[in-house]
């Protein structure tokens, strides 16, 4: 894992962790914009992490180009020596898979995906060897979730698969994007999953809907009023299959104001997960389950 | 005080200069494409530099006005008229109760900034009143204005009518319009080659040119050095781990047509980008038609920062000429 630094124009710096994506090189761009968080320079104006990478924007009036990238080779450094834990919270977020919505959407752009015979779900399940859409189903919403970047759009997640990378579901995007995603729709592209928070283009396969606002501007969903955006890098998020009733159901309690996710703190340490990825899955599920 | 919207333009927003601070969140700073001629705006009405104005691209509204008020409009060259009768641009003028401000047909430029004396008095959003449409965050109710909106305006005494900003200080882009950008982010994906055609090539503004960002096309298409492509960025060679865009930078999916991101940018994605235009050029952008032929100058950062004291130069003589 080489870190390459590079100018994004005379505003930004741009550092790469590694060109492919692991939880690795999430957790050393974690480490380098904490410590870069702390550090308080004068003159950094927004710290952007993102999956394999990250980003600083910084005014050159007040801190030169190269004085910026030199304080970030230094944080590099210190931040290496720095525990990979995390003190975090695991989100359940309700899906209803093979839903309506992304089902009318899907069929309407059909001729720009790679297989127009089949849908979104039953195409990454034949390609990923999975049993269908149950099977599927199972897998997707089998294990957590690491949100590993936020962003594209206001408050939209990122999302990799906490599992070994040979069970990792992946996925082309759509060969040409549609013009439409129904917003809230539960998407897959490349690794990574995400959740639509508006309603717009889109490239990513299209798997679900969930019923649970993420991004309100109004700032009326009760769990949005401290903030209009639900996910921050580094939250973990538990997929729960939902059925229409449930779904309906929940719509309904969302619109009354009376909803709410079911969120718990927990911990996280990269060392553990590498050692024992079932049994660390496993306490986090805990967690969110209470015991 | 306030203004009736009669025709609302083909897209007009409230914009200030930004909500920066947000972006690692996917919200961008939004704001002005054009900062200077914003800024000057304001001015010239005798607003602070940063109080919100009305943005129109390539067709401007009608607006009824419910008070006395001094207005200035700068930007695109789109005569604003008072109740019918020319006013010049880059001017400022009085419009009295009950009368309206339209304005004819685009000769050239891409967005005119509307100032209003007091300034537009939407409510501030994450310390903004920028509208950010994707987001339907800010501005007038988060999206451009239509037919029958009323729009609050603040209440400060106008400047005196008449006041102008030298012919000097209008910034406008040249003829092919040039933006300066500085290689890197993920310049290496591309052959030696492809990186000296891109310069040489004269790119056209494509249709697709809005706030989120500006689409080039009529360049020759960009050869990819081979390379296994990395787990988790997908198949095609433009593709990389999904990243974060700065501000400016230029992304060419399929190594076809390069997009340069602008204030409404989407905050990120997976497609490489080769450079990044220089925060100078920016406001030239939002003055760029469709079909404007348009060329990408190679710079080094020192010729960067010297573009960026320049801009700074004319954005203090436009204050020193105006306050």
């Amino acid at each position: 894992m080489k870190t390459r630094y590079s100018f994004g124009g005379d505003e930004h710096i741009f550092v790469e962790c590694d060109e492919e994506m692991s939880l690795e090189a999430f957790f050393k761009g974690m480490s380098i914009t904490s410590a870069l968080r702390e550090a308080k320079i004068k003159g950094v104006t927004e710290i952007c992490p993102a999956n394999a990478s990250f980003q600083v924007r910084f005014d050159p009036d007040v801190i030169s180009p190269d004085d910026m990238m030199a304080e970030l080779k230094k944080l590099e450094t210190v931040a290496q020596a720095a525990a990979p834990t995390l003190q975090t919270r695991i989100i359940e977020v309700p899906v209803l898979y093979n839903d309506p919505w992304t089902h009318e959407t899907l069929m309407r752009f059909r001729e720009r995906h790679q297989d127009p015979t089949s849908t979104d779900i039953e195409y990454t399940a034949r390609i990923n060897n999975l049993d269908g859409v149950d099977g599927f189903v199972k897998a997707h919403s089998g294990a957590p979730w690491f949100v590993s970047m936020v962003g594209f759009v206001a408050g939209l997640p990122f999302l990799y698969q906490m599992v070994d990378r040979k069970r990792q579901i992946q996925s082309p995007k759509y060969l040409r994007p549609r013009t439409d995603t129904p917003r809230l729709t539960v998407g897959h592209g490349g690794c990574f999953a995400c959740i639509y928070s508006v309603r717009g283009a889109g490239g990513y396969q299209m798997f679900g809907i969930t019923p649970m606002p993420i991004y309100d501007p109004n700032q009326t969903v009760p769990y949005l009023r401290d903030f209009m955006c639900l996910f921050s890098p580094g939250d973990i998020v538990k997929w729960k299959p939902i059925d229409r009733e449930e779904y309906d159901h929940t719509v309904a309690e969302v619109d009354a104001g009376r909803w709410m996710p079911r969120i718990a703190p927990v911990s996280f340490s990269l060392s553990e997960f590498q050692k024992d990825i079932d049994g660390t899955n496993a306490r986090i599920m805990e967690a969110l389950n209470g015991h | 005080m306030a203004i009736n919207v009669i025709k609302p333009g083909l897209s007009t927003t409230v914009q200030d200069l930004g909500r920066p601070g947000y972006y690692h969140i996917g919200i961008p700073t939004s704001g002005g494409m054009d900062t200077l001629s914003l800024a000057a705006a304001n001015l010239l009405v005798g607003n602070a530099a940063g109080d919100a104005v009305l943005e129109a691209v390539f067709l401007g509204p009608e607006l009824e006005f419910t008070a006395d008020a001094t207005v200035a409009v700068t930007g695109a060259d789109m005569p604003p008229k008072v109740d019918g009768e020319e006013r010049a641009g880059w001017t400022a003028f009085k419009v009295k109760k009950g009368q309206v401000l339209s304005f004819g047909f685009l000769k050239a430029g891409a967005r005119a900034y509307i100032a209003v004396s007091g300034g537009i008095d939407v409510p501030v959003v994450l310390g903004s009143r920028s509208t950010y449409t994707l987001g339907a965050l800010g501005g007038f109710k988060g999206r451009k204005l239509e037919a029958g909106d009323t729009l609050p305006v603040g209440a400060r005494a106008g400047a005196a009518e008449g006041r102008s900003l030298p012919e000097t200080l209008r910034r406008k882009p040249g003829m092919p319009a040039e933006l300066r950008m500085l290689p890197g982010l993920y310049w290496h994906r591309i052959t030696e080659a492809a990186g000296k055609n891109f310069f040489e090539d004269t790119w056209k503004v494509a249709p697709e040119a809005d706030r989120i960002g500006y689409r080039f096309k009529a360049g020759r298409p960009l050869e990819f050095v081979a390379r296994d492509q990395p787990f988790g960025a997908g198949s095609d060679p433009s593709n990389i781990v999904d990243a974060c865009y700065p501000y400016g930078s230029v992304q060419v999916p399929g190594g076809t047509e390069p997009i340069v991101l602008h204030r409404d940018a989407v905050s990120g994605g997976g497609y490489f980008m080769l450079g990044t235009v220089v925060s100078a050029d920016m406001d030239l952008i939002g003055q760029l038609q469709p079909h404007t032929p348009t060329r990408f100058v190679k710079v080094t950062m020192e010729q960067a920062l010297q573009a960026r004291h320049d801009r700074k130069a004319v954005l203090d003589a436009i204050t020193a000429a105006l306050v």
